[in-house]
């Protein structure tokens, strides 16, 4: 069996990123980033760079990154808020957005990832995601053809991977990760924790193993939270 | 009186039933959590990958791993579930979400809403709003009835980019509660006032043609 846990971010990445390509980052906000991988690409000084995720990360933060070494030409994104850099290079005319309503960004890469090259949906008819996109009508309602998204690289962040690959992801950390493992032509998975085969659950397994083509454990695990919010425990 | 954000958030929270699985926007719609009737039993569903939200976490308690589409830090419940971006889309546009209630910058006299862009002002994006509105089988907005200028939100047609077309169920601003019949193309119906504001109040600060219900015009 090929063997597919590497040492560092730098040996998982070697070989597999080039000017002017498609990356695939998981995460919702701050949630569930490739926190190690993504200072690597950085690092690396590849650039022209078209970058798929939810979000552009936010300021110092996940693929923040690597909007301020100017490494992405192109961002693919359902929600850029709460992020100046951004805001600055989108308005200057630095960065290209195209901005796809959530659902439909998850289905495109699902679907990237299932080799189905477009599907009809009801969001965005009507609406300016719906412009220059055929529509059709489904038993008296009106769906607009949306088309797969794929990548040359995903990057994902799971909680624990044995070495076949198999990943398990916690909690709200899932999102994206499992749906662009499955999309990208090579993905690579950082996890917290690597453990033989045989002491996942199979019957849990979120990520089978044959979309995982390298694994590391996170050498960053910052798990940075945006919006702390607590309430207070009443004293007796 | 006008009703405060509070207030709104309580009347919208009226809407829910025993059962409903729920996905509630960013602002005043979080609130709607807060006033939930006693006896009615909902689960929350957040678009990033969640469905049973529970309360905030105890200070120091908070899970970095754990957050709802507001970025927020919560909690589960015993009914909890979790899931992929991908599978919590399919929940929503497949029609398995009972009501959304969402904040909107313009409604229209049609059920369109518009809530995601001011051209040239902000670059955001819209999240789970477009898919939500058009998948979720009952979509409520709750917002004021004037902007910061003073304009009508309610409207005859929305001047800002749409959302979605002809989506909208239920209008509850800070004077009244408007219903909107999505199904026959649109027309807004005036069901009910906010304590001390008046029929000529609405008709004054609203920028679209409704109907009263014929209970309201009677007291008027």
């Amino acid at each position: 069996m090929t063997q597919k846990v590497y040492d560092s971010p730098a040996a998982a990445l070697d070989g597999l990123l080039f000017d002017g390509m498609t990356i695939m980052s998981g995460g919702f906000g701050l949630s569930g980033n490739p926190e190690s991988l993504i200072p690597q690409i950085r690092d690396s000084g590849v650039k022209n760079l078209t970058v798929i995720s939810n979000n552009a990360g936010a300021d110092g933060f996940g693929l923040w990154m690597l909007l301020q070494t100017r490494q992405i030409k192109k961002m693919i994104a359902s929600y850029v808020g709460e992020n100046k850099l951004f805001e600055q290079q989108y308005l200057s005319g630095e960065l290209e957005l195209e901005l796809n309503p959530q659902g439909t960004l998850a289905e495109r890469i699902r679907a990237g990832g299932a080799g189905i090259p477009a599907f009809y949906t009801r969001t965005g008819v009507g609406t300016v995601v719906a412009e220059g996109k055929p529509v059709e009508e489904f038993e008296g309602q009106l769906y607009v053809r949306e088309t797969w998204l794929r990548a040359d690289l995903a990057i994902v962040k799971a909680w624990k991977a044995d070495t076949a690959g198999n990943l398990v992801y916690r909690r709200t950390a899932r999102n994206f990760n499992p749906n662009m493992a499955t999309a990208g032509k090579v993905t690579v998975a950082e996890v917290e924790e690597i453990v033989p085969v045989g002491s996942l659950d199979p019957e849990a397994i979120h990520t089978p193993g044959i979309y995982v083509d390298r694994l590391i454990k996170s050498t960053i695990n910052e798990k940075k939270i945006e919006k702390l919010t607590e309430r207070k425990r009443e004293t007796a | 009186m006008a009703w405060t954000r509070e207030q709104v958030a309580a009347r919208a929270a009226k809407e829910l039933k025993d059962g409903f699985y729920v996905n509630l926007g960013i602002g005043i719609p979080t609130l709607v959590a807060n006033y939930i009737p006693e006896g009615v039993d909902v689960t929350l569903q957040s678009e990033n990958g969640l469905l049973g939200i529970g309360p905030f976490p105890y200070e120091g308690e908070a899970d970095p791993d754990l957050i709802n589409a507001g970025k927020q830090t919560i909690t589960l419940l015993p009914s909890s579930s979790f899931f992929s971006s991908a599978d919590s889309f399919a929940m929503i546009r497949g029609g398995h979400i009972d009501l959304t209630i969402l904040g909107a910058m313009e409604v229209a006299a049609n059920g369109d809403i518009a809530n995601w862009t001011i051209p040239g002002k902000m670059v955001k994006g819209m999240g789970g709003a477009m898919d939500l509105v058009a998948g979720v089988k009952k979509v409520i907005v709750v917002m004021d009835h004037a902007n910061k200028a003073g304009e009508s939100k309610v409207l005859e047609r929305c001047s800002l980019p749409l959302t979605g077309q002809g989506v909208v169920d239920l209008i509850i601003t800070d004077l009244c509660v408007m219903a909107c019949d999505k199904a026959k193309g649109g027309g807004l119906t005036l069901i009910e006032l906010a304590p001390d504001v008046t029929l000529d109040e609405v008709k004054a600060k609203t920028a679209a043609p409704f109907t009263v219900a014929p209970e309201l015009a009677k007291a008027a």
